[in-house]
């Protein structure tokens, strides 16, 4: 308190550290949390049994990446526990262009997934198909709308038919909207001449000890989402330069005032030591008053960052149009999640930078002589 | 003296249908494998592209033998030249000069088309000799540009043909088609192929300019220009080699 001023800027900008941090992660941490929800609830449900030839990286591998549903997996399929999806490829022409697409077939009953797939369920001459805005808005298309689709089928001949778009639905997962056509499964095994038969057999719940089959592997959320974590932890990366910046200016500032402070009370000092408190003492007594700074500061940043994060929390953080795009699971508003350990590390963390970037300039109190000090000579 | 000459015209008239109807649809196919197949090819030409923003030319020298070895070298414009293609059976690489790099085509990259035309590279790889895939009965008679032909009805003979379909115009003299439609198994047409400019060249009939339409695309389609051709050449073995992409 002895520096005015310059003490209550240093807390202020420290505690700017202490609420933009938890803000930052707790942002992070919602976005992560929501991304998750939303990949099991759109994507992945517990876990995908995958054909052993599919590798959704490798587009090479799609034309042999199905078989049929083992039987072992039947009575699950049947008591609405696990849903069969067929992929294939095939040929566009919004207008007029050539596009390649995934085809989709999923039963149109099916509960598992969020997809609205219920408007699939319907008797018209052409193949009905759900598409996600994303799709629509890139081949500019709307429910009620007609489009050619070529294909080949398992033995490689050509055939063509139109669709006819049923349902648009809104999703925050683009990996089962963007270039992807979803039809009932029955049509596309019938289109594709592939009866039975399957790409992917997803989950309704998280299987512990998944079935085992011989063409076919178990892949878990661990695995499922570990692209998505490896994504939000880089985000995380990019995004702690801020805030280790303002913690560095914060952190500058403290040592600025330390060594002021220890220049102007080097009387006092030399009073302390020539009264018997020893160096360590006085260094003590002065690393503790610098990180009083960081008390301080926490209690600041208490005063306005709490109703602040709990407006945050409550309504949420927008996110610009089109950063979904970008491939991964973003909600159009972000709620952040504050955690008890997200708020007592961050706390932890500042008040020991706090403490440590206080202590350095003290270790020149260890080289001071009494006398000199009590007489004001400058070190 | 009248009668003699309606007698003589009956008689040719009489001879001609009866030459017509003779042969039958799947000769008519061998008559037109023979005009357009040898035991192997040299063509130079030209590929024009009609596109949105204008015309593009790519210029190529292509060495075939048979139906399964296939050897293309891109010489024109600039920045395809030097990119090579070889088709060994099912099989097809591509070099790319700027990369220094073969790669091999497969998979869905097969159904892309080649530089931006009208044609896949499946469809580049698909050259059976149509009497051999394809049964065909005659489905009636037509004039194109001033040419009698017999429409041919084409159905495949084996399951994996990938047009299990075609209509075939040809030409009632020469045996060479002069348009030929290509249909999915739906029926819906897919691709249709307008021959032009029919020469007479080592003693067959072969048309020099072929326009390619992928009807379900919006465009003017592809020209494929021949601006020259020998046949039954003797083409040297390591043209149809891995090691020769890189030459």
């Amino acid at each position: 308190m002895g520096a005015g001023l310059r003490t209550w800027l240093n807390v202020l900008v420290l505690s700017f550290s202490f609420v933009i941090i938890i803000w930052h992660r707790g942002i992070l941490d919602g976005w992560n949390h929501q991304a998750e929800v939303d990949t099991i609830n759109w994507e992945i449900g517990g876990g995908i049994y995958w054909h052993e030839k599919y590798d959704p990286y490798d587009p090479f591998t799609l034309t042999d990446s199905h078989g049929p549903v083992p039987y072992q997996l039947k009575k699950e399929i049947n008591a609405g526990n696990l849903e069969p999806i067929l992929i294939s490829q095939a040929t566009i022409y919004p207008d007029g262009h050539m596009q390649t697409v995934l085809l989709k077939g999923i039963d149109p009953e099916q509960m598992i997934l969020a997809l609205p797939t219920a408007p699939l369920d319907t008797m018209i001459n052409e193949i009905p198909a759900v598409i996600g805005t994303r799709m629509a808005k890139s081949i500019k298309l709307k429910t009620g709308d007609y489009m050619t689709v070529r294909w080949r089928d398992v033995n490689g001949v050509f055939d063509a038919a139109d669709i006819r778009i049923v349902g648009v639905f809104k999703t925050n997962v683009p990996s089962v909207d963007n270039g992807q056509i979803w039809l009932p499964l029955d049509r596309l095994q019938k289109m594709m001449q592939m009866p039975d038969e399957a790409t992917i057999i997803v989950a309704a719940k998280e299987v512990s000890e998944p079935i085992l089959t011989s063409s076919w592997e178990f892949k878990d959320h661990d695995f499922l989402l570990s692209d998505l974590t490896e994504m939000i932890r880089s985000k995380s990366i990019g995004g702690s330069i801020m805030y280790i910046i303002l913690l560095l200016l914060a952190m500058l500032a403290i040592f600025d005032t330390q060594v002021l402070s220890i220049f102007r009370r080097q009387r006092e000092i030399g009073t302390h030591m020539a009264l018997g408190m020893t160096r360590g003492q006085v260094i003590r007594l002065f690393t503790v008053e610098g990180a009083m700074h960081g008390i301080l500061a926490a209690l600041i940043a208490a005063i306005y960052g709490i109703p602040f994060l709990y407006w945050q929390s409550v309504a949420g953080l927008s996110m610009p149009a089109g950063t979904d795009d970008m491939g991964m699971a973003v909600a159009e508003k972000i709620l952040p999640v504050y955690s008890v350990g997200l708020v007592i590390s961050t706390t932890l963390i500042v008040l020991i930078v706090v403490t440590i970037v206080s202590f350095l300039p003290t270790r020149r109190i260890a080289k001071m002589n009494p006398t000199e000090a009590i007489k004001g000579k400058v070190i | 003296m009248f009668f003699r000459k309606v007698i003589i015209t009956i008689i040719v008239l009489f001879s001609n249908q009866v030459f017509a109807q003779d042969i039958s649809a799947n000769e008519i196919l061998k008559k037109i494998d023979a005009n357009l197949s040898a035991d192997n090819q040299v063509i130079s030409s030209k590929m024009v592209i009609h596109g949105k923003r204008g015309d593009r030319t790519v210029e190529s020298k292509s060495w075939t033998e048979g139906t399964e070895k296939s050897f293309t070298e891109y010489l024109a414009p600039a920045r395809d030249k030097g990119t090579k293609m070889l088709k060994l059976g099912d099989q097809l690489w591509m070099y790319s000069p700027g990369t220094d790099r073969t790669i091999q085509i497969s998979g869905h990259m097969l159904r892309q088309s080649v530089m931006g035309s009208d044609l896949s590279y499946e469809d580049m790889m698909e050259d059976d000799k149509l009497h051999e895939v394809y049964d065909a009965v005659i489905a009636g008679r037509d004039t194109l540009e001033n040419t009698v032909c017999w429409i041919l009805e084409l159905t495949a003979t084996e399951k994996d043909l990938a047009y299990p379909k075609r209509k075939l115009w040809a030409d009632q003299k020469r045996f060479i088609p002069l348009r030929e439609e290509l249909y999915a198994k739906s029926g819906t047409l897919l691709k249709r192929i307008d021959f032009k400019d029919v020469r007479s060249i080592d003693g067959r009939w072969y048309p020099t300019r072929m326009i390619f339409k992928d009807v379900l695309k919006e465009g003017q389609g592809t020209e494929f220009i021949v601006d020259d051709i020998t046949f039954n050449q003797d083409i040297p073995a390591y043209i149809f080699s891995k090691a020769s992409l890189k030459k």
